[in-house]
């Protein structure tokens, strides 16, 4: 699980990028695209390899004036099957 | 109906190669070295590729450090806004020569592994020194940075290697690590009598594979490639044809996967004269086998043909004589039997020496006086 404290970042050779063709955000890495929707696009683009997680859900829920618990459980479960697949990398 | 657009571009940037593995995915008839694409040429077709929705392009070969042209041609690719992938040897990458790549936005390595001790490797590769070589470069790798995936390709002369595969590609500090069983195109069909698995070798690295899945999560990602004569079920063939990917080889011909010159009744289109993605849109050769309103029975009425496609057309092509039928693999097929038969025997024969792949043809063959 990532824990509060821990601080997320994008790693060398995985990127934001907008497809234009298919009009999307999408995650490129390593011999993979993934389309994000609007809620990972959100995160990843908090995702800044300096404020801790719980930095990050705080400002994602003060930005969509959303409870900060509910986005904090969507977050780490997508941030969590990123990092298994080592499309991040999370420091403590 | 307009097909989907593609998300990987494969370009074959040459068909030469330091190495000679007599499992080659090249074609047996290797594109002339005077007939490759020039850079102007494949700078482009990047563009084009990006404009049709490419997001990933894996420049591979042949080997693709053989293009002098290189750095130039990652730029390009960058420029187009691709996500650049180098799928090579590593021979041919001097330090110099991987800092300029780095310094032209190349995002990713996937190098490949004969085997992982310098006799193993070098005699797969057909080349003394390469795998001391690669160890350097690898090397290299790791000090500027390059994100990086290991490719095993693992036959019946080095499977029992597949543990130290998985420790080097750790030590060698990549993320991923692909373990591919060789499959039988191109030059791999010429070798099946020495390079087929036994049953129990792919029993086995499956074993391993799931093991390690478990033990390495979060640390090292594993592709599996398995043994598929062995398989009940056939691949889902490049993510289905026309679906997800092409290929561009060296002379341009745009192809719906690397092996599909195999097939004798498709013709193929060529970016020198058609824009790519009309090619990807309206070529005989992609909408041949694109959805399923082509399949034969027992893929027609079977519930997995949107799950694997009735696998791959080559194969079917190799085996049952018939591009579309049910690849053998598939328990289904008539031919599944026979395949699991030659499969066995084909791996039976313990003394079969290798037969290596040519070097391309530097011109057209002189018209005999």
């Amino acid at each position: 699980m990532i824990e509060p404290g821990d601080i997320p970042a994008l790693p060398r050779g995985v990127r934001l990028h907008f497809d234009r063709v298919r009009d999307t955000w999408v995650l490129l890495a390593p011999e993979r695209a993934i389309t994000l929707d609007a809620v990972g696009h959100a995160i990843l683009s908090e995702v800044d390899g300096a404020r801790s997680f719980a930095q990050i859900t705080a400002d994602l829920a003060r930005k969509y004036d959303a409870p900060a618990e509910e986005i904090a459980k969507d977050s780490a479960g997508f941030l969590g099957a990123l990092r298994d697949r080592r499309f991040l990398d999370v420091t403590q | 109906m307009t097909p989907p657009p593609p998300i990987a571009m494969l370009a074959e940037l040459t068909h030469r190669c330091p190495l000679s593995c007599p499992y080659c995915s090249n074609p047996l008839d290797l594109a002339r070295i005077d007939l490759e694409l020039d850079t102007g040429t494949w700078t482009r077709v990047f563009q084009e590729a990006a404009d049709l929705g490419v997001l990933q392009l894996h420049l591979s070969g042949g080997e693709p450090a053989s293009r002098r042209d290189l750095v130039d041609l990652v730029r390009a690719a960058r420029d187009a806004g691709l996500y650049t992938n180098l799928i090579t040897s590593g021979i041919g990458l001097s330090q110099r020569r991987l800092q300029e790549l780095d310094a032209a936005g190349l995002d990713h390595v996937q190098l490949s592994l004969q085997g992982t001790d310098a006799e193993m490797a070098d005699e797969i590769g057909g080349y003394r020194g390469g795998f001391d070589r690669k160890m350097q470069v690898a090397r290299w790798i790791g000090e500027i940075g390059f994100p990086l995936t290991l490719n095993a390709v693992l036959h019946r002369r080095n499977l029992h290697q597949l543990p130290r595969a998985l420790e080097m590609a750790q030590e060698m500090g990549a993320r991923r690590i692909e373990v591919a069983t060789v499959q039988f195109h191109g030059w791999a069909m010429k070798n099946r009598d020495a390079l087929m698995p036994t049953r129990e070798q792919a029993a086995e690295a499956t074993r391993i594979v799931g093991e390690a899945r478990a033990a390495l999560k979060g640390t090292l990602v594993i592709d599996y490639v398995p043994a598929d004569y062995h398989g009940d079920y056939p691949k889902r063939c490049m993510g289905g044809w026309g679906t997800t990917g092409l290929n561009v080889a060296p002379d341009g011909q745009v192809l719906p996967c690397h092996a599909a010159q195999t097939i004798p009744q498709l013709t193929f289109e060529n970016v020198q004269d058609r824009p790519l993605g009309e090619i990807w849109r309206e070529s005989a050769a992609f909408n041949a086998y694109r959805g399923t309103d082509w399949m034969q029975e027992p893929c027609s009425s079977c519930e997995r043909k949107t799950v694997d496609f009735g696998g791959c057309r080559c194969q079917a092509m190799a085996l049952a004589g018939d591009p579309a039928a049910t690849d053998p693999v598939c328990v289904k097929s008539p031919h599944h039997g026979a395949l699991q038969a030659r499969a066995q025997g084909h791996a039976a024969q313990e003394g079969a020496t290798l037969t290596y792949r040519d070097a391309p043809p530097k011109k057209a063959a002189e018209p005999a006086e």
